[in-house]
């Protein structure tokens, strides 16, 4: 789990040009919303691509991504149950 | 046409001339045909948050929008119109590379956001919080001046408003290259200081932007724009005589221009254009040219307006844009002339304030 955690961390900086963050700076229960790490809505829209390309999980409603982009940790959380690839 | 004072300038191009200090002193030398703009610290005008998602494009234009706005002093332009020949060209071609790559699917939105033509009006505005006209003009080499004439026309409408105006073009990998094949760009590498020297065809490609604020003249007025005028196509001899037709237009002759600004690009095969006017109506005039220092690209016309500005900002002509030996006593009227491949050729009157 420890290692996806990583994984997410570094896709997240590449994916969404996070150009001043480090991985050590995003900690696994940080909010990525709001006032943790500022993701946006087109950065909620990229996240659900992500999953898609990346683990072969295809959220139906994209209301859900709410819950699951709470945070690295509860992101690392689904993707483990959920991945299809 | 109704007054059009340039209140505010700034432009960002391959060489340091973001400094509103300088003035050509300190000059980049290039030893290649593509070559990218000289970047200022973007950071010092543009959010972190806003910047992660900005082509170079976006930057540029984000960033000379902010100078010319503070330039002029003022802060919410009543109108945004931007002029670009190719728009967003990073992040379309990494959008289709990724529609490509992935068959299709899996297409992220930002890419896609980004790279329409009008996205550095739109990030201007975003930026700002500038809900006001905004419009983007893709007419080539005439994109930046067919800004400016809609900016005239909306002063001549209402005198009292700021008009924000610029133009951005940048350089990206692919569609730079297709220019490349297609003989818009010289084979070989020169340096670009003999390029108006150069004797073969096809120029140099650069990337830059330009902005500017207009409106009623102020304290901070740097020029008049007294006309602007855009012709798609025409030969040497018929541009000879439209512009002669543009200075009588504004009462005025050749003889009453104390210096011309001209879009030679090193290419053999469509410089005849200038070389047509520097050597019959222009012989008595100072010439100046600019695209040797900047390269060229679809909105690199707009230089000249930034060059016109600070002539009469500093009553100084750097040696290195002269091209004859002619020297005018004082700048009054400069005189603008620009085309690319004999088509969306433009004339300006610039006036000192």
């Amino acid at each position: 789990m420890a290692e996806l955690r990583e994984e997410l961390k570094e896709k997240l900086i590449e994916q969404l040009s996070l150009e001043d963050v480090e991985v050590s700076e995003i900690g696994d229960d940080d909010p990525l919303f709001g006032d943790g790490l500022g993701l946006d809505s087109i950065d909620a829209l990229e996240l659900i691509v992500l999953l898609e390309k990346d683990y072969g999980i295809k959220l139906k409603d994209p209301k859900e991504g709410k819950a699951i982009f709470e945070s690295i940790g509860v992101m690392a959380d689904y993707i483990s149950k959920h991945r299809t690839k | 046409m109704s007054d059009c004072f340039i209140n505010g300038i700034a432009s960002i191009s391959a060489q340091p001339t973001t400094d509103p200090d300088m003035f050509l002193e300190e000059l980049i030398s290039y030893h290649e045909n593509i070559f990218r703009c000289h970047d200022p610290n973007y950071k010092d005008y543009i959010k972190p948050a806003a910047m992660r998602r900005m082509s170079k494009s976006v930057k540029m234009g984000v960033t000379t929008a902010s100078m010319a706005l503070k330039d002029s002093g003022v802060e919410i332009p009543d109108a945004i119109i931007t002029g670009t020949g190719m728009g967003c060209k990073q992040d379309s071609e990494k959008f289709l590379e990724n529609i490509l790559h992935n068959d299709e699917q899996f297409l992220t939105p930002t890419l896609f956001i980004q790279s329409t033509h009008n996205t550095v009006g739109g990030q201007v505005a975003l930026g700002l919080g500038c809900k006001a006209y905004n419009v983007t003009y893709v007419q080539g080499a005439a994109s930046f001046e067919t800004s400016v004439m809609d900016a005239q026309l909306m002063l001549s409408e209402e005198s009292g408003k700021n008009i924000l105006v610029g133009g951005i073009d940048e350089i990206a990998k692919n569609s730079t290259l297709l220019h490349k094949l297609d003989g818009q760009i010289k084979e070989e590498d020169i340096d670009i200081i003999t390029l108006l020297d150069s004797n073969t065809s096809g120029t140099v490609a650069s990337e830059g932007a330009t902005f500017m604020v207009l409106g009623a003249k102020t304290d901070k007025s740097l020029a008049n724009i007294i006309d602007v005028e855009t012709i798609s196509e025409a030969t040497p001899d018929e541009i000879k005589a439209d512009i002669e037709k543009f200075l009588l237009r504004q009462g005025l002759s050749v003889d009453d221009i104390d210096a011309v600004v001209l879009g030679n690009n090193g290419d053999i095969k469509y410089d005849n254009y200038y070389k047509n006017l520097q050597s019959s109506i222009f012989s008595n005039i100072e010439q100046l040219c600019y695209k040797h220092l900047i390269g060229d690209y679809y909105v690199a016309s707009s230089f000249g307006f930034w060059l016109a500005c600070k002539i009469f900002a500093t009553n100084q002509i750097p040696s290195v844009l002269k091209v004859n030996d002619v020297t005018a006593k004082n700048h009054n009227n400069v005189l603008l002339y620009n085309q690319y491949l004999g088509k969306n050729h433009s004339i300006a009157l610039l006036q000192r304030c």
